[in-house]
């Protein structure tokens, strides 16, 4: 009927300004006086008489707290999650990459506490600045060693500082996405609040008993 | 007195909010009527099909993800079907229910923003488009439960998808099915029965079905003219076979009947993901490695499939000498097979409908160029 569906479309209207805002303030939240007072860990009272200035922003607004994005473990980051003792230096992840950004240098002389002898990685250096994330890198490590990161902030000013060396990698914080990577599924893994620090527990494989590995190092000695 | 007007060009783009990409049109108006139109495009011309000749066929699914960016998944789709077939391979049951289902998600994504962008360009500035965004960011959550990354998704491999669906998908592809039907239900309440709409959009830019026939126009827009041509129905690939869904038509084919075709199908693929669920069954998702390695040598020659794409019929053209990388890649893009009517529908048209029925067309400059 002619002049009912103007009515019709702003009751629409309506209903979603009614609604629950969907966006997310990032990256921080403004929270008022009772936010900020839980922020700290005191009731608000408390928090008044002790923190006279920050209640007072907080009234006015101005005080917030960062916000965690809601992210899936298997989200494809940066801040890839390396473990060079897993690392073979067989370059699969160089030769899988469809941007040729990963460089590896290897000689051989490292003892693997896997594989017994091996090479050993002098360089190896992601440029992160043309990586598009793909992780076919990740599909393609045959050791488990590179994993996907759940980061994605990493902005620079400049552009050689995207190139991640092995020194930063090794240094970094070892969140692991999910990514291609069954095993920390198994286990319902959270890289958001979990960190996988070992090597071994982030195989395939079941990790080796202690015995099993002191006996390897005495073999091969 | 009568007034006399003089024809006036106008430059429209390379960067227009409303040309949905980087597109270039000149127009000649003639006061409010449109008397002749060039389109102008290239700009986003990244030569995604010479870049396939130097990178293996799975590296190259990486490439299809940033060709048509509002649907990515039935781009890998679309692209992992050519290889197949020209390697021969079978791919997995769980694999290719797997990928339906990500394929029909997308199809509701890429129709909900053209719905929203169609608003856009009605002059709703913001809101209605957002109501569509706002239930396609669900679908890309989904995604990147999925398969990890939201638009360049990458999740299609020779022979199936690389990992299988984490737990928490199925509850949460259930619960957003619901929320789907009820952002149509919306979309329906406030746009099929909207006077306004109904004024701006009925019996604008009609074209006839033979003319787009010659014109090889496909996918929602030749099904708006009454055309029954949908090659899930007439030339089934995966399992489409097995599934049983409404072709929807309209016969206007006018703005309003290619919107309400998009809105339809949007609705259909709800109800062909829910067959897709019922008859999924467990399995491995993609085929051992010692029958297709990493790098696969498809044998000498070549193949073209073709799939119903979310804007009409995409299909991907291998050639193959034998080696790791293809020898020649084609795309036939509807995006810009689409365009090729632009003149037809603009011409003789007013000045308020021009973005309309440019919006109506559905592209998507990313395919347009490649």
């Amino acid at each position: 009927m002619i002049g009912l569906g103007l009515p019709r479309g702003f009751l629409v209207t309506l209903k979603n300004f009614v609604r629950a805002p969907v966006t997310v303030q990032y990256p921080d939240r403004h929270v008022g006086l009772f936010g900020a007072a839980k922020e700290a860990g005191m009731n608000p009272f408390r928090f008044v008489v002790k923190r006279p200035v920050d209640s007072i922003k907080a009234i006015a607004g101005l005080a917030t707290v960062p916000v965690a994005l809601e992210q899936s473990p298997r989200f494809r980051g940066n801040e890839f999650t390396f473990y060079e003792d897993r690392c073979t230096a067989c370059a699969s992840c160089a030769k899988y990459c469809p941007l040729g950004i990963i460089e590896i240098v290897s000689v051989p002389g490292k003892i693997d506490a896997q594989e017994g002898e091996s090479y050993k990685l002098e360089v190896f250096d992601i440029d992160i600045g043309r990586c598009m994330f793909c992780g076919l890198c990740v599909e393609a490590c045959p050791y488990d060693a590179l994993h996907m990161g759940t980061k994605f902030e990493r902005s620079t000013y400049v552009r050689d500082e995207l190139i991640v060396t092995l020194d930063e990698l090794n240094a970094a914080e070892k969140k692991p996405s999910s990514f291609y990577r069954p095993q920390f599924e198994e286990n319902a893994f959270d890289p958001y609040t979990e960190t996988v620090d070992d090597h071994y527990d982030a195989g395939r494989h079941e990790r080796p008993s202690d015995e099993d590995l002191k006996k390897k190092w005495v073999d091969e000695r | 007195m009568a007034i006399k007007t003089q024809p006036v060009t106008v430059n429209l783009g390379p960067q227009h909010p409303s040309t949905h990409g980087v597109f270039r049109l000149r127009v000649m108006f003639d006061g409010e009527e449109i008397v002749d139109v060039e389109p102008v495009f290239g700009y986003l011309h990244r030569g995604s099909e010479k870049l396939a000749e130097e990178r293996t066929y799975t590296q190259i699914v990486t490439l299809t993800d940033r060709m048509d960016y509002v649907s990515p998944m039935l781009n890998n789709q679309a692209y992992m079907l050519a290889v197949e077939k020209l390697a021969g391979i079978e791919p997995t049951q769980r694999g290719v229910w797997l990928r339906m289902i990500a394929a029909e998600l997308q199809r509701i994504a890429s129709h909900l923003v053209a719905t929203g962008f169609l608003l856009q360009d009605l002059g709703a500035l913001g809101t209605p488009l957002i109501y569509a965004m706002r239930e396609r960011e669900n679908i890309l959550d989904l995604f990147e439960m999925l398969c990890g990354a939201r638009i360049t998704n990458s999740y299609l491999r020779p022979g199936g998808v690389f990992m299988d669906a984490p737990t928490g998908f199925w509850l949460a592809l259930d619960r957003e099915l619901v929320d789907i039907v009820n952002t149509l239900d919306e979309l329906e309440e406030y746009l099929s029965g909207n006077e306004i709409v109904f004024s701006r959009t009925k019996g604008t830019a009609v074209l006839a079905p033979e003319l787009l026939i010659n014109a090889s126009i496909t996918g929602p827009m030749l099904r708006a003219s009454g055309v029954d041509w949908d090659l899930r129905h007439r030339n089934p690939y995966d399992y489409y076979d097995r599934i049983e869904f409404k072709r929807i038509l309209h016969t206007a084919s006018d703005n309003y009947a290619r919107y309400w075709v998009r809105v339809q199908e949007a609705r259909e693929s709800v109800n062909i993901i829910r067959q897709c669920v019922a008859q999924i069954e467990p399995g491995p998702v993609r085929p051992s490695f010692d029958d297709v390695p990493r790098l696969i040598r498809p044998p000498k020659g070549d193949a073209y499939v073709a799939i119903e794409g979310s804007k009409g019929e995409l299909g991907f053209y291998l050639v193959s000498d034998g080696g790791i990388a293809p020898y020649r890649m084609h795309v036939r893009a509807p995006s810009l097979i689409n365009l090729t009517l632009l003149r037809d529908m603009l011409i003789g048209g007013l000045f308020g409908d021009l973005f309309v029925s440019f919006g109506s067309v559905d592209l998507n400059m990313g395919e347009v160029d490649r």
